[in-house]
């Protein structure tokens, strides 16, 4: 078999890349639509504020709020978080924060703009909302992700996807730069 | 690192520097309109003090708190060891009120060894004898880090009572894992009887030392150790070791003026100096809370350890 690309994640093992479901022009044209989807669904955007959740939903949503300027003309406020502190796994894997969460607006009365590259168990989002409201009462929070992958744990759904892509549970998904891969997790141990 | 933080020496430089990597998160979650996380729900921190302090049982309690851990709190004075219980019972019957984690502070150097050797429970050293103060350590690091940058070869002088303080252990082993140089500036009886193997120069020339640091640490003079004996005179003390207004002169006008408190203002540093914008006493018990909740996130909730 020949060798295949690897590439580590944050939590130990690598991922293996079996197929591309979305090259980079897709991954940019799907965010420039979610743009214009964000704009018509608040009316313009005043009192938005986008959060790309670390690590994956950073560069998506820098991406976002670069479109939008290119749309409306506007500097929306771009904030980070990482949820580690409010994960519902604390003690059961390794849980450390990636970076350091910057929160550059006022939330609240604000619309928040949660951004990720992959929506699987929804549980990554619980986490998010827990923190967004420890920074203020959002008048409203909205959830865009460049992939819904399926099988939720928790009651939460995306108001803006980039591609639904029905996966195993097994499966794992990467979305990087040069776009949107479908591969496998292999795990620490079990690696040659 | 293991399951305890009981010495500087067991984190080794890649373990402090993440630790200080870690506390980064917890400065922002400490400016927060909300400075609470809900990490370490559910989980129980017991701090177990047999001497007398104030702010590091406050800054433990505080950081226990704002990761949302349950705290029991122990001093000596209200409490069955004045009863005579020994300090192996006290330890095994608070762990079987069910705690994670236990704060130790104790007069005698190697009793969170001791204490770590009877529970399942994480301990964390904050403060043994004359021995070490391994949580100082490391949020004196972070502060000088935050006016200094990297303490790869920066000069940084410690001043005073050598001799009786675990925080100049902790910081000589802190600083120099990270890279910088340290002197120490004392009268010869407040140095240690011996300091083979430690990796310091020793000078009793404050004046000259001064002109040369990044920084310079100020020690307390701890007079509840019986240091009268030690010293001529605190006029004395204060003339030849003090940092005074005139002294404070000397030194450049980025360099960084510690002191892990309480101070003795007008003894080892005069009132002006302490309150001048190089100085960091603030910033320091400040950062303390943060470190010390990156320390016990570290232990009980990262899951990098169990």
């Amino acid at each position: 078999m020949a060798e295949r690309e690897r590439r580590t994640t944050p939590y130990g093992g690598s991922f293996v890349p079996r197929s591309r479901v979305m090259d980079a022009d897709g991954v940019r044209r799907a965010i420039t639509r979610i743009a214009h989807e964000v704009i018509e669904r608040n009316a313009g955007l005043d009192d938005v504020v986008v959060i790309g959740l670390q690590t994956g939903g950073v560069p998506l949503a820098r991406t976002l709020v670069e479109a939008f300027a290119r749309i409306e003309g506007v500097e929306v406020p771009l904030g980070t978080l990482d949820v580690a502190f409010y994960r519902d796994d604390i003690g059961l894997r390794p849980v450390m924060p990636e970076a350091v969460t910057d929160i550059p607006a006022e939330l609240s009365g604000r619309t928040v703009v949660l951004v990720d590259d992959v929506l699987f168990t929804g549980r990554t989002i619980r986490a998010a909302l827990n923190a967004v409201c420890d920074y203020g009462r959002p008048r409203a929070v909205q959830l865009a992700v460049m992939v819904d992958r399926g099988h939720r744990e928790v009651p939460i759904r995306p108001d803006f996807v980039g591609k639904n892509l029905p996966t195993r549970r097994d499966e794992a998904v990467d979305v990087h730069a040069g776009g949107v891969d479908l591969g496998d997790l292999v795990r620490r141990r079990e690696e040659r | 690192m293991s399951a305890n933080l009981l010495s500087i020496a067991d984190l080794g430089a890649e373990g402090i520097e993440e630790l200080l990597r870690l506390t980064d998160s917890f400065v922002e979650v400490s400016e927060r309109p909300i400075p609470k996380v809900p990490a370490l729900r559910g989980r129980t921190v017991a701090s177990l003090f047999y001497e007398e302090s104030t702010r590091t049982r406050l800054s433990f309690e505080a950081a226990a708190k704002r990761l949302s851990a349950d705290t029991m709190s122990f001093s000596v004075a209200t409490a069955s060891v004045a009863k005579g219980e020994s300090l192996r019972d006290t330890v095994v019957t608070i762990e079987a009120m069910g705690v994670d984690a236990v704060v130790v502070r104790h007069a005698s150097a190697g009793v969170p060894w001791q204490v770590a050797r009877w529970v399942g429970a994480s301990v964390v050293n904050a403060g043994d004898g004359c021995h070490e103060h391994p949580t100082q350590g490391l949020l004196d690091c972070y502060t000088l880090r935050q006016r200094l940058g990297s303490l790869r070869d920066r000069r940084i002088a410690i001043v005073g009572d050598v001799r009786h303080s675990r925080v100049a252990r902790s910081d000589v082993l802190a600083y120099t894992a990270l890279g910088a140089h340290v002197t120490l500036v004392a009268p010869p009886t407040l140095l240690p009887p011996s300091l083979e193997g430690w990796p310091v120069e020793v000078s009793h020339d404050l004046d000259g030392v001064l002109r040369k640091v990044d920084a310079v640490e100020v020690l307390r003079l701890q007079h509840e150790r019986q240091i009268e004996a030690l010293v001529p005179s605190l006029r004395e003390y204060t003339a030849t070791y003090g940092l005074t207004r005139d002294r404070a002169r000397l030194l450049a006008d980025d360099a960084v003026i510690m002191h892990p408190g309480p101070m003795n203002r007008g003894v080892e540093i005069a009132a002006e100096v302490a309150d001048q914008s190089r100085s960091v006493v603030t910033r320091q018990v400040a950062n303390g809370v943060a470190v010390r909740m990156a320390v016990l996130f570290l232990l009980l909730g990262s899951g990098s350890i169990r």
